[in-house]
């Protein structure tokens, strides 16, 4: 009820916002930052499409509360790219096809970003496992995961 | 599916927290990882007037090995604890490695999955498997609340509504000692229609100590004693583990629900029960 | 005209913004002064409404507005229905079909749990869903009906007292004379399959944003759906104004499948707010409505005989079927009828004879998801030949290779109609061809050889079988709208909605070859009323092939006009001029190329001329699709079964299918892998469960579970094809065929795994404790 004002870093710009408590940080991104990118699956932490890294490890941003992250550095799927140029994450996926409606996508790139950041040569159970909490109903998530062994390749070749 | 409206509360203490909690009593929800709390949020199946948020609450995000044991801060995340566990209670990261998917590791607390007390879940039947210690904290007093009385019902402990967990404390199994843990899912990272976490210790060949708990089976996880009597001094053969997870599952009251009816769980808490002794007497060394 | 760009693997136009997270999905649209709706729903599977109150909610801060039905009496027409059956279907099949109006908020009996009862408009979502939860509502519950097949006895409570029973559609049909042919029969196999209730599940909810300009009586609105026209005509009916007043725009859509191909309250009511408030409304669906009010599908129950002489030759079958619709009747013959259309599938079988039963229970309504009835009924079919096969010894493909009907048996009149009322006649494929490839691409000889060594000790793997023949492509059209700007750059305007098939490309392709244009100058959208206005929307496979002809139809007159311009201009005969990436130029003469756009610029008047042409390098086209044209495909599955759990684990999935002419056959293999991830879903792991006082059970994505990365296997698909001779560009739909197969094949190769146990795999999904009791009670 009572609102506080709450200073965050999102893919590296600095806001300031004023949110009630129960307002959720995807709502916030959303509706306060006009970052509509991040998207809404669920809300209730199964769907992952909500996925945001918060200090580079993937979070659900449908169950953290805006007021929760003063001080906070968060990257949406906005930050991914660097002005007209696309990472190459995102390269890959364009390249395998890795994505249809879209709705998944920005969730399931930060999720593979955080894994390969994390293991950068991941094999496929691995790649099936890091990306298990991201419900995609388009693909089937067969290019998904050829997207992101092309986007390993990608990263371990430059 | 937006909350009902709260209060925030974001204490840097113990005390400020404990006070906090005195204060509203039933009306409060403490906010740790979140994973399970901001669901029941959102679908109003909890409606707190005050949500006290412990992640700002100093000295709770230490993992202290002391002793034959560990002490968890309860702000610990479980990814933390899967990756420090790797080399030193392995039973523990097989275990976290089921719990959700990373992303919900990186927020849930060891902790919180605790505080929980859903019978699906996989920590608090560690805790009892591993005769684990919750310790509690509240304006009144601190106290250690040992697994065996802690886990009340489903989504039922023994905590006080005033009272904050600060740490669990666990035991580690002696360096020699097998382990074993099987799951039986939905899907991969989905709680679990029945599992078991099973510690075996052998000395001269013959089965020292035995640890067998089962969780997702009953109203609260289980510490199959008959069959860890039964075990004791016997060979781990094939018969005595057959027979030990017979006995794991007689009289076991299981639950039926929207994905499994009693007598699966009854069922497969047997079948699941065999391979994880399996497992932990394939790993287990004798006594040095 | 080139083939440049029709069938080649192109990256997908529409992308970037994707990647970006900068597509524009209904809850990105952003307005001034937006309002937000909830609803109020009936918590009651059966209740009569006895009386709202909604003082206290209003009195809530930021409340708008609160609006029942009484609120709304003025204005609330029953909601759209659809399935009418056509003429020559009518003629042929004698149906028993009920219709009662389902109000867009409830009136006096609630129906189904998440039936819309109130409306509230506030500031914020979050203050409408606590004003939503300040209405008092006085029910009154009446008998709930739970179970499709009581529900169409005589005895049930009813759900519209006036049908005087709960069938909906009722109908019996055959072809030949099944019973004689039954009882001729050497071997009988009579068994009762279930498919449960499993839905389309996008990931993206429904959603609408309406918005009133009083200055001109127009209406704007932006709705997740795939029929905005559709939408335009119920709002036409719904608001008593002109179509041209009322725009339906279908934004970027996560996802769609048929679940937003249905009409639904939530079209009218938002811009009935809207236009009672003067202020623009937006209304996003959350998980948890959606499960309870977004149309539900499947859920049949099948009594299926199949007759057979010894030798495994298929001589007659024989279906009683049940198919559970909800609470209201929204689709008519549609689903029933598709179920029937598609029962005998690939086999050589003269002698059919259905009974079909469409009942009313108290459920969310149905619409058709995914296949529509045609993964009902190939598991029904194609697991009663399984278990014949068993029966007579003989090996799954061997019965499939003795029944299936040959490529120069095509083409195969059936003597009875489509659901589109022409006569249902089979064009072309080759089913044994598409059976041997997905058997060799499956190394079935390789796994049969294996497979006995591997059960000994202890290893469980089965495989598994099934075929299709999908009449896709439903008409009458799709209309396309294209144009040249002054540069020459082409927008092509349809009334399909993309939801991910990737349109923005394929549609470009299309337009590219026949235009003699770079793929990039081509720009298409789609599902906007204002730009094209006669449409039907994407749903049936259909858009490639109705759209993709007008498009085509449409590029070819607009070429035409360039090519007359352009010989004016170039000072030859028309029949000398070509067009190619982008430039007319005289055969034989490079050097007169001229670009399009310079084409486009000489036919406007000046001061000093006139115009080489009339600058109007546009057309519409809406291309005849009388009736659908037949794709086909073999699924094979491979699994490993764990006896002491009932868990299936998935190794292997193979599709080998024709669609015809492919567009973009990168597109084409990512919607099989999607078809079969929600096929597998519906095989393993969907259901919308409910009790028997018709409580919805699965409330949020925990309890319905939607396949993971980590449960499908990699799927391997072939292509095969064989031309449609139906539509110049010689294409078939295959958006749903990857969801047609899989219970079957999955279930099969279940039934497979445990052959020595006996096991019967008869209801899907194939759970670990359905599995586990099947073992449990098998006889072998």
């Amino acid at each position: 009820m009572t609102p506080r004002t709450v200073h965050l870093t999102v893919n590296g710009a600095p806001h300031a916002v004023t949110v009630e408590p129960r307002r959720t940080l995807t709502d916030v991104l959303r509706e306060d930052l006009g970052l509509t990118g991040t998207h809404i699956g669920c809300e209730h932490g199964v769907c992952g499409a909500c996925t945001v890294l918060w200090d580079g490890q993937p979070v659900r941003s449908c169950l953290l509360f805006a007021i929760q992250l003063d001080g906070a550095a968060l990257t949406t799927v906005e930050g991914l790219s660097d002005g007209e140029r696309l990472h190459p994450i995102q390269e890959a996926f364009w390249a395998t096809h890795g994505l249809q409606c879209g709705f998944c996508t920005p969730g399931i790139l930060l999720t593979a970003k955080a894994l390969l950041d994390d293991n950068p040569s991941p094999d496929e159970t691995e790649i099936r496992e890091a990306i298990g909490g991201n419900l995609c109903r388009c693909t089937g998530y067969h290019f998904i995961v050829q997207a992101i062994v092309a986007a390993a390749r990608r990263r371990t070749s430059t | 599916m937006k909350p009902a409206p709260f209060e925030y509360a974001d204490p840097h203490t113990v005390e400020e927290a404990v006070t906090l909690l005195a204060a509203h009593g039933d009306d409060a929800k403490v906010l740790a990882g979140g994973q399970s709390l901001v669901p029941m949020l959102a679908l109003r199946l909890a409606r707190p007037s005050i949500v006290v948020d412990v992640n700002r609450v100093a000295g709770l995000d230490s993992i202290t090995p002391s002793g034959t044991g560990v002490a968890v801060g309860a702000l610990v995340r479980q990814r933390t604890l899967e990756r420090w566990a790797a080399d030193r209670l392995p039973l523990l990261t097989a275990a976290l490695r089921h719990v959700g998917h990373a992303p919900i590791r990186t927020r849930g607390t060891v902790a919180g999955s605790v505080a929980h007390a859903d019978p699906a879940s996989e920590l608090p039947a560690l805790l009892l498997c591993l005769d684990g210690v919750v310790v509690a904290q509240s304006r009144r007093s601190t106290r250690t609340i040992a697994a065996a009385e802690f886990f009340q019902g489903p989504l039922m402990t023994a905590l006080a509504p005033d009272e904050l967990v600060t740490e669990t404390r666990w035991k580690l199994p002696a360096a020699h000692a097998g382990w074993g843990f099987r799951e039986m899912a939905r899907r991969h990272g989905d709680f679990a229609l029945v599992g078991v976490a099973v510690v075996l210790t052998l000395a001269r060949g013959a089965v020292a100590d035995a640890r067998i708990a089962l969780f997702g089976a009953a109203a609260t996880p289980v510490r199959a004693g008959a069959a860890e009597q039964a075990l004791r001094g016997q060979p781990p053969s094939e018969s005595a583990l057959a027979e030990a997870a017979r006995l794991a599952t007689t009289g076991l009251e299981t639950v039926s629900d929207l994905h499994a009816p009693a007598a699966y769980r009854a069922s497969v808490a047997r079948t699941l029960t065999a391979r994880a002794l399996a497992d932990a007497a394939a790993r287990a060394k004798d006594a040095p | 005209m080139g083939a440049k760009y029709f069938g080649a693997a192109v990256r997908r136009r529409e992308d970037p913004r994707f990647l970006r997270g900068e597509g524009r999905f209904v809850d990105d649209v952003a307005l001034p002064g937006l309002l937000h709706a909830a609803f109020l729903r009936s918590p009651h599977a059966h209740a009569r409404l006895v009386s709202i109150d909604a003082a206290r909610a209003r009195r809530l801060p930021g409340v708008a507005a609160v609006f029942s039905h009484a609120d709304l009496a003025r204005w609330m027409k029953p909601l759209p229905v659809f399935g009418a059956t056509p003429p020559g279907l009518a003629a042929a099949v004698r149906f028993d079909v009920r219709h009662a109006p389902q109000w867009a908020l409830c009136k006096d009996v609630a129906r189904h749990v998440g039936e819309a009862v109130a409306m509230v408009v506030a500031d914020s979502r979050a203050r409408a869903e606590d004003a939503a939860e300040a209405i008092d509502v006085a029910w009154e519950p009446l008998p709930a009906v739970a179970d499709m097949v009581s529900a169409g006895e005589a005895g049930a409570p009813l759900l519209h007292p006036e049908w005087a029973t709960n069938v909906a559609v009722g109908f019996t049909h055959g072809i030949g004379d099944a019973e004689r042919a039954l009882a001729a029969a050497d071997v009988v196999l009579e068994e009762t399959f279930r498919i449960q209730r499993y839905v389309g599940m996008p990931l993206e909810t429904r959603g609408v944003v309406a918005q009133w300009d009083r200055r001109d009586g127009t209406l704007t609105t932006w709705n997740s759906t795939q029929v905005s026209h559709f939408v335009q005509q119920g709002l036409v009916t719904a608001l008593e104004l002109p179509p041209h007043k009322i725009r339906v725009i279908a934004p970027d859509l996560g996802g769609g499948f048929g679940t937003k191909a249905s009409g639904y309250p939530e079209d009218v009511l938002v811009p009935l707010a809207a236009r009672a408030l003067n202020r623009p409304v937006k209304w996003i669906e959350d998980r948890r409505e959606h499960m309870m009010a977004a149309a539900h599908a499947r859920h049949q129950t099948h009594t299926i005989r199949l007759g057979a002489h010894r030798d495994g030759t298929i001589v007659g079958l024989a279906d009683r079927i049940w198919l559970d619709l909800g609470a209201y009747n929204v689709w008519g013959i549609v689903l029933p009828y598709n179920t029937v259309a598609h029962l005998i599938g690939p086999y050589r079988i003269r002698d059919m004879k259905v009974e079909v039963k469409g009942v009313v229970t108290n459920k969310t309504p149905n619409a058709p998801y995914r296949g529509a009835g045609r993964p009902e009924t190939v598991f029904a079919m194609d697991r009663a030949v399984d278990c014949l096969a068993r029966r007579l010894g003989m090996d799954p493909a061997d019965i499939r290779r003795k029944n299936y009907i040959r490529a120069d048996e095509l083409p195969w009149e059936f003597g009875m109609p489509y659901r589109d009322g022409n006569p249902l006649v089979y064009d072309s494929g080759d089913f044994p061809a598409a059976l041997e490839s997905a058997l060799g691409a499956a190394d079935y000889d390789g796994f049969r050889r294996e497979q006995a060594s591997l059960r000994a000790r202890g290893v469980w793997r089965g495989i598994g079988m099934s075929g299709y023949v999908e009449g896709t492509a439903i008409g009458p059209f799709e209309g396309a709208h294209l144009k040249l700007d002054l540069t020459g750059r082409v927008q092509v305007a349809t009334g399909a909605v993309n939801s991910g098939q990737g349109h923005e490309t394929a549609f470009a392709q299309v337009a590219a070859d026949v235009l003699g244009v770079p793929l990039d100058w081509v720009t298409v959208t789609g599902g906007d009323t204002a730009t094209v206005p006669f449409g039907v929307g994407t749903f049936a496979s259909r858009s490639g092939v109705t759209a993709g002809n007008s498009i085509a139809d449409a590029a070819r007159i607009v070429r035409a006009k360039l090519v007359a311009a352009a010989a004016t201009l170039l000072e030859a005969a028309p029949a000398d001029v070509e067009i190619e990436d982008g430039k007319a130029f005289v055969r034989g003469a490079p050097g007169s190329a001229v670009e399009l756009g310079k084409v486009v610029q000489a036919s406007i008047p000046t001061f000093a001329r006139p115009g080489v042409a009339t600058p109007d390098f546009e057309a519409s086209a809406y291309h005849h699709v009388p009736t659908v044209t037949y794709a086909s495909a073999v699924h094979v599955a491979q699994v490993e079964v764990d006896p002491g759990t009932g868990y299936v684990r998935l190794l292997k999935y193979v599709v080998a299918h024709d669609c015809g002419k492919v567009i973009n056959p990168t597109i084409v293999e990512g919607q099989v892998h999607g078809g079969v991830a929600q096929g597998v879903g519906g095989a393993l792991f969907e259901e919308m469960a409910y009790d028997g006082e018709g409580q919805l059970l699965t409330g949020t994505l925990m309890d319905y579970l939607v396949p993971s990365a980590t449960d499908l296997p990699p799927i391997d698909t072939v292509h095969l094809e064989y031309p449609s001779p139906r539509n110049p560009l010689g294409m078939k739909g295959l958006g749903e065929g990857g969801a047609i197969s899989p219970p079957a094949a999955i279930a099969n190769a279940i039934d497979d795994a445990l052959a020595p146990l006996g096991v019967r795999i008869t209801e899907t999904p194939a759970t670990p404790p359905r599995v586990l009791h099947a073992i449990e009670t098998a006889r072998p």
